[in-house]
């Protein structure tokens, strides 16, 4: 039974978000008798709730807040108001995500030592490698329910999967198969398998998905140590004389300020919110924002190296039925700097339906060459390619003070533009994607552009040093003893993989380091 | 929706009778917009029945299909028949007509070439009243659930129980 603590009670950590780092930090620390207030900025939406219709699930559950967009990157210019597509609800982007739980690659927790210097690129080694974080992998893989690990069998391949798989073998790729998937292939955790509805993005109606929503939120209620306030923006972390953070002060469902006092604060806001937070949280102490004597809070943001290519054949593909991103390509994933570029990429199936295909095949593009595409639009197939980008220190998220939410707040604004190894690695992957397809007897392929972000990443990053980064190696402000930071906004590098899993597998590792330290009362 | 058909009232021979065709595939009477055949017709209440029948040209020459009949470019126009876009619209149409009149014809609606057509579109393409138009029929067109069909997208499927025994798998081309 969900518990509920009182406003002033300072011994609750505060978690702001529930996705795939707060939802999952919160029931891991609720499981081990911590009491927990976890503050979502959206409503409740399950199941039950989630529509099977692109626009309306969009309205009904993305985060629509106020923000701005600069630098040279598309989407500032075909999508100005809409930087990332992310999810405003219990369970965050958890919601939408399309399942692919990939584990980090060895050399990409060290792509500084690895790599070398590029120009123009902040790269710095994580302060942890694989083999530290393996345990934390198979716990989280066995939480989710990965397919193609603990025995749980693959998912079987759609009509998109076909075509893309005898793409890769006419490519001689090796490693191409449904993906390690968080949708459940057989029935398991009190949650069916897959009935291939084709509607992953705009949350699994048949629960066959992990979600937090659905999932640990739930488990960590029925603990009576965790409290999820929804409709609960926060606005502002408290901090003391000492400089420890006290609380946090939010704007509830009737838009009345709160404050909840906390001993510990988690912030989880996915990674535009939660720079945004700190920074707004500035006060005479800290004039820069919390946790930022670095001033690194915001900067390094990274979206992933991403594009698509859709192709058209003589006949029907029909690629909308099915699991959205069953089918992945590892080969392209390695570092072989002969390629032109450092870093690699994933090839992994996508498919959009006719309203979504409209607006982001070729955005602003009109006129019969589009039209031809959206005619054939039955007889598509395609996929999506995310690649590890560089971060840099100039594509940040700062505060928009000419721009303000609906509690008075600046907005903030997303500034990015490609790295030239993004756009060589790109251009890569439209050229394998296009030779992939063309194998098949594609007769058009369309290279279409990144679209607003789903992969946001960077901007409060892990460092050894409290001079190169905001966190240390657990996710702890180097600043803030009792300030965390725990989702994909820790991350010192993108690698080429989703990012959940590893989200999911930092949050678990969190939650042992806090409780730990919360009983040996060092914070 | 307040498109009408020739089923509701009165017949097609009759509205046939109360119209005007002005240019391939559409016809206006006092007061409506309808298509030449009178399969379908709409009322415009604040723009002129002329100035929809254009927006609806337009409509199709920006994202021309030729499978999809007018009546669903007219859906997507509809918003357009409002007081807070008459006199954009007002405008919009007579920058339309008056490039319609550089190239010898009449107004927009006779120019019969689509070539010609689009080479007034493209230069109007960064106008306010074309990217309105155009960034408009993008979910005003291709979110009409009565579209989806013609393009074969098939729409929700959870009430149907997914595809998992209806063919997520079933070609058999490659």
């Amino acid at each position: 039974m969900s518990a509920k603590f009182d406003l002033n009670d300072n011994g609750v950590v505060v978690v702001i978000g529930s996705g795939a780092g707060g939802g999952v930090l919160s029931n891991e620390l609720a499981q081990k008798g911590i009491k927990v207030v976890c503050l979502e900025a959206g409503g409740r939406h399950l199941p039950q709730d989630y529509q099977n219709d692109e626009w309306a699930s969009f309205g009904q559950i993305s985060w629509l807040d106020a923000r701005t967009t600069s630098g040279d990157w598309r989407v500032s210019k075909d999508f100005s108001g809409l930087p990332s597509w992310i999810v405003k609800a219990v369970g965050g982007s958890t919601t939408h995500w399309a399942g692919a739980s990939l584990r980090f690659q060895e050399h990409e927790f060290k792509v500084k030592t690895v790599y070398g210097d590029v120009a123009g690129a902040s790269l710095l080694d994580w302060p942890i490698g694989l083999s530290e974080m393996e345990p934390w992998y198979a716990k989280a893989e066995k939480n989710l329910g990965v397919t193609r690990t603990n025995g749980i069998p693959g998912l079987p391949g759609n009509n998109n999967y076909k075509v893309f798989e005898a793409g890769a073998k006419n490519l001689g790729y090796k490693n191409v198969h449904t993906g390690r998937m968080a949708i459940n292939s057989e029935p398991r955790d009190g949650r069916t398998n897959c009935q291939q509805a084709g509607f992953c993005f705009q949350g699994c109606k048949f629960g066959a998905k992990w979600s937090s929503a659905y999932s640990d939120i739930p488990k960590g209620e029925a603990t009576g140590n965790l409290e999820v306030r929804t409709h609960a923006q926060v606005l502002k972390i408290e901090h003391d004389a000492k400089g420890k953070v006290t609380g946090v002060i939010y704007a509830d469902k009737d838009g009345n300020q709160q404050m909840q006092k906390a001993r510990i604060v988690a912030v989880a806001g996915n990674s535009i919110e939660s720079p945004r937070l700190l920074l707004n949280s500035a006060s005479s102490m800290f004039p820069d924002g919390l946790a930022n004597s670095s001033g690194q809070v915001g900067k390094n943001y990274m979206r992933h190296m991403t594009a698509s290519m859709y192709a058209v054949f003589p006949k029907p593909v029909r690629f909308w039925r099915g699991t959205t991103m069953a089918g992945i390509i590892t080969d392209e994933s390695i570092h072989d700097p002969s390629r032109g570029f450092v870093g690699g990429y994933e090839l992994e199936t996508l498919a959009l339906g006719v309203p979504f295909m409209a607006a982001f095949l070729d955005p602003g593009a009109w006129g019969r060459s589009f039209t031809s595409a959206m005619d054939m639009y039955e007889n598509m197939a395609g996929l999506w390619i995310v690649g590890e980008d560089m971060p840099q220190e100039t594509n940040a998220v700062t505060l928009n003070n000419d721009v303000k939410d609906q509690y008075g707040l600046p907005a903030p604004n997303v500034h990015f533009s490609d790295h030239p190894n993004d756009i060589a690695m790109r251009n890569h992957a439209w050229g394998q994607a296009k030779k992939l397809y063309d194998s098949v007897g594609a007769t058009r392929t369309y290279p279409t552009p990144p679209y607003p972000s789903t992969h946001n990443l960077g901007t409060n990053r892990m460092s050894a040093k409290p001079r190169d980064g905001v966190v240390n190696k657990w996710g702890q402000t180097h600043d803030i003893d009792n300030l965390f930071v725990s989702d994909g906004s820790q991350f010192t590098t993108g690698a080429a993989e989703n990012p959940t899993l590893t989200i999911v597998a930092l949050a678990m590792r969190q939650a042992d380091y806090i409780a730990k330290e919360m009983a040996a009362r060092t914070i | 929706m307040e498109t009408i058909t020739s089923s509701k009232g009165i017949s097609r021979r009759e509205l046939l009778k109360r119209c005007m065709v002005v240019g391939a595939g559409l016809a206006v009477g006092t007061g409506f917009v309808a298509g030449s055949t009178a399969a379908w017709a709409m009322e415009t209440k604040h723009v002129t029945p002329k100035e929809m029948a254009t927006l609806i040209r337009m409509a199709r020459d920006v994202y021309p299909h030729n499978h999809i009949p007018d009546e669903y470019y007219a859906r997507a126009m509809k918003g357009y028949d409002s007081a807070d876009s008459k006199s954009s619209v007002a405008e919009g149409v007579q920058i339309l007509n008056k490039l319609a009149q550089e190239k010898g014809y009449t107004d927009y609606l006779s120019a019969s070439w689509e070539d010609d057509r689009i080479e007034m579109l493209k230069s109007i393409e960064d106008s306010s009243f074309f990217q309105t138009v155009r960034g408009n029929l993008i979910t005003g067109l291709y979110n009409q659930k009565e579209v989806w069909p013609l393009f074969g997208y098939e729409g929700e499927s959870y009430s149907k129980g997914g595809y998992i025994n209806r063919g997520y798998n079933d070609i058999n081309w490659v």
